[in-house]
């Protein structure tokens, strides 16, 4: 319904811009229309590869990360999806991930290094599940639609109003092809409206689709994994970070887990964010009482809320709740989790170092390090016990 | 004359409409058909994927604690019996796998007391292998079960209720946990 709106802004921004330009409304629809399904074939079948090449991610293999490659494969299972999504990395020590993909056979996984040190296998489990139901509900492509509708206004918009400004207001050709200069200046005078105030509304519209989305890809994530706590407690590492993404897009947003500007937090209840507040979405996860299907969602959203809205779409609301419940953590002790800390980013590092192809190298003295590859053929001095280490040539 | 067209382009139209649904229904009835299949045979996948993966677990953990000899037999013992109950009805197999995993936690359990065995790569390597395997042999129940009951749901609810008992759908069998070993996962704490 909110998509409708979205494509009812455009139309319309196309049919007076049209009217007060081309002299045809309709010719100024069919370009619109033009415009944007142009747009969205590039991004259709240009969109997953561009925003991995733009964001720098390195994509990895089985036995380069294995918990996570696991834990995908996990939550693959258990959302049903019929073929493993290829898993992506990004060397970036803020916490958040994404998924892209126009469909659930051509669909990857991405998280940040940063990711991977901080949670542990539930968290992580948690992060992944939210990440695969984007997949599963086909979330990529109709944000990557809708943001394609968006730019095209906002690409309209932006024309019809220098166009607007240059040829002094005078109304273009419409003056002349005469019909009554009072219903030319009526429709100039909603052209520029519309103008200034489509953009605005298209991105309060999109803004709002990303947000039901994500409550959407949050509760598969709690059904996924049978346990909301993981995600939950996901979501609050990820809101006590500070650091934003360093290659996010500004387009891409509403794929990752959580903003990836950090701009929330300031105004609670913001209109124009792609993401819900990460402290509500905390809230309901931890308000679903022992349930974890659908159903339990919507009841501890509205709770949250204090409304009566069904954030779940009613097709998915069969049965009653509590009826699906969670399980047990996994993980173990607290104390057992700083240590752990330290071992994973062991472990993030080595992954990422074989991922840029880095040598290993041990001196006599007992100190490993690793060098990178265009080091190759050279000496290195060991910076412990100054002996000089060749590295080899391959 | 019109009037007669008029009526016959109604009653087209509907029973258009039927057969499409007719058929949409029964499309979506086989899908999930399938989907429970699919479901289901991932399940062996993984049981049959954890059986080879334990011999290698063993011959690493015999290398840091031979004399764990009891443990580890047992773990052989188990994996054998899970082995020769494939096929032999989802009760019997049910059963072996429980004793497996009861059996492999307790060698997991054992291995905490060897610094060195916890060191080991490979070690970890299969330990989060397992890990991840039993994992998975849970979650493709977890989705076995939750396509049984929307493949129920559509052969049980009107109206599609009429073309599963027209062209014979019977209704899924769930996956239960039978034994209170198996409801029990192994708790592997990374110490």
């Amino acid at each position: 319904m909110l998509v409708g709106a979205l494509a009812l802004v455009l139309l319309l921004l196309g049919y007076f811009l049209g009217e007060a330009f081309l002299g045809s409304g309709l010719f100024g629809l069919i370009i619109a229309l033009v415009i944007w399904a142009v747009m969205n074939l590039i991004a259709y079948f240009q969109g997953g590869a561009l925003i991995l090449s733009l964001s720098r991610a390195r994509k990895i293999g089985p036995n380069d990360h294995p918990r996570l490659w696991n834990v995908v494969e996990e939550m693959k299972i258990a959302s049903g999806l019929e073929k493993m999504p290829e898993v992506y990395i990004i060397d970036d020590p803020a916490i958040n991930a994404f998924a892209t993909g126009r469909s659930p056979k051509h669909a990857a996984v991405t998280v940040t290094s940063g990711l991977l040190q901080k949670m542990n296998r539930d968290e992580l489990q948690g992060v992944v599940a939210h990440e695969l139901s984007h997949i599963q509900n086909r979330d990529v492509l109709l944000m990557t639609l809708c943001s394609v509708l968006l730019g095209t206004i906002v690409i309209l918009a932006w024309y019809g109003s220098r166009v607007m400004l240059f040829s002094g207001g005078s109304g273009g050709r419409r003056s002349s092809s005469g019909g009554g200069g009072n219903g030319a200046a009526v429709i100039m005078i909603i052209a520029l409206l519309l103008a200034i105030l489509a953009p605005i509304f298209a991105q309060l519209i999109y803004f709002a689709i990303s947000r039901k989305r994500e409550y959407l890809a949050d509760a598969s994530g709690a059904l996924y994994t049978r346990y909301p706590e993981g995600l939950a407690s996901a979501l609050e590492k990820i809101a006590d970070s500070t650091v934003g993404v360093k290659s996010a897009n500004q387009a891409f947003a509403p794929m990752y887990i959580a903003n990836p500007f950090r701009k929330e937090g300031r105004s609670a209840s913001d209109l124009t964010s792609t993401h819900p507040p990460i402290r509500e979405r905390v809230r309901i996860l931890r308000s679903m009482a022992g349930g974890a299907s659908f159903v339990d969602y919507n009841k501890a959203f509205q709770q949250v809320r204090n409304n009566k809205q069904n954030i779940i779409p009613s097709s998915a609301l069969a049965g009653a709740a509590g009826l699906v419940t969670t399980r047990q953590p996994e993980t173990g002790s607290q104390v057992a989790e700083s240590q752990q800390k330290v071992e994973r980013a062991r472990e993030v590092s080595a992954t990422l170092d074989r991922l840029n192809k880095y040598t290993a190298l041990a001196c006599q003295c007992g100190t490993a390090f690793r060098i990178p590859p265009d080091y190759k053929g050279k000496v290195v001095r060991c910076p412990r016990c100054g002996r000089d280490n060749q590295i080899p040539n391959k | 004359m019109v009037i007669g067209a008029i009526i016959g382009i109604v009653v087209g139209v509907i029973v258009l409409v039927l057969v499409i649904w007719l058929f949409t229904t029964y499309n979506g009835l086989v899908g999930l058909r399938n989907q429970t299949k699919n479901a289901w045979s991932q399940i062996d996948v993984q049981l049959k994927r954890r059986h080879d993966l334990i011999p290698n677990l063993v011959e690493t953990v015999k290398g840091y604690a031979a004399h764990e000899r009891q443990t580890l037999e047992a773990v052989i013992q188990a994996r054998n019996t899970a082995v020769g109950a494939v096929g032999k009805g989802v009760g019997e197999q049910a059963k072996a796998e429980g004793g497996l995993s009861g059996a492999l936690s307790k060698l997991f359990a054992v291995a905490e007391q060897y610094p060195n065995l916890k060191a080991n790569e490979n070690f970890l390597a299969l330990q989060e292998e397992l890990t991840s395997t039993e994992n998975k042999i849970s979650f493709s129940r977890q989705f076995y079960n939750d396509s049984v009951l929307q493949y129920n749901n559509k052969t049980q609810m009107a109206p599609s209720n009429i073309v599963a008992g027209m062209f014979g759908f019977k209704s899924g069998e769930f996956f239960q946990v039978e034994t209170p070993a198996e409801k029990e996962v192994p708790k592997v704490s990374f110490k």
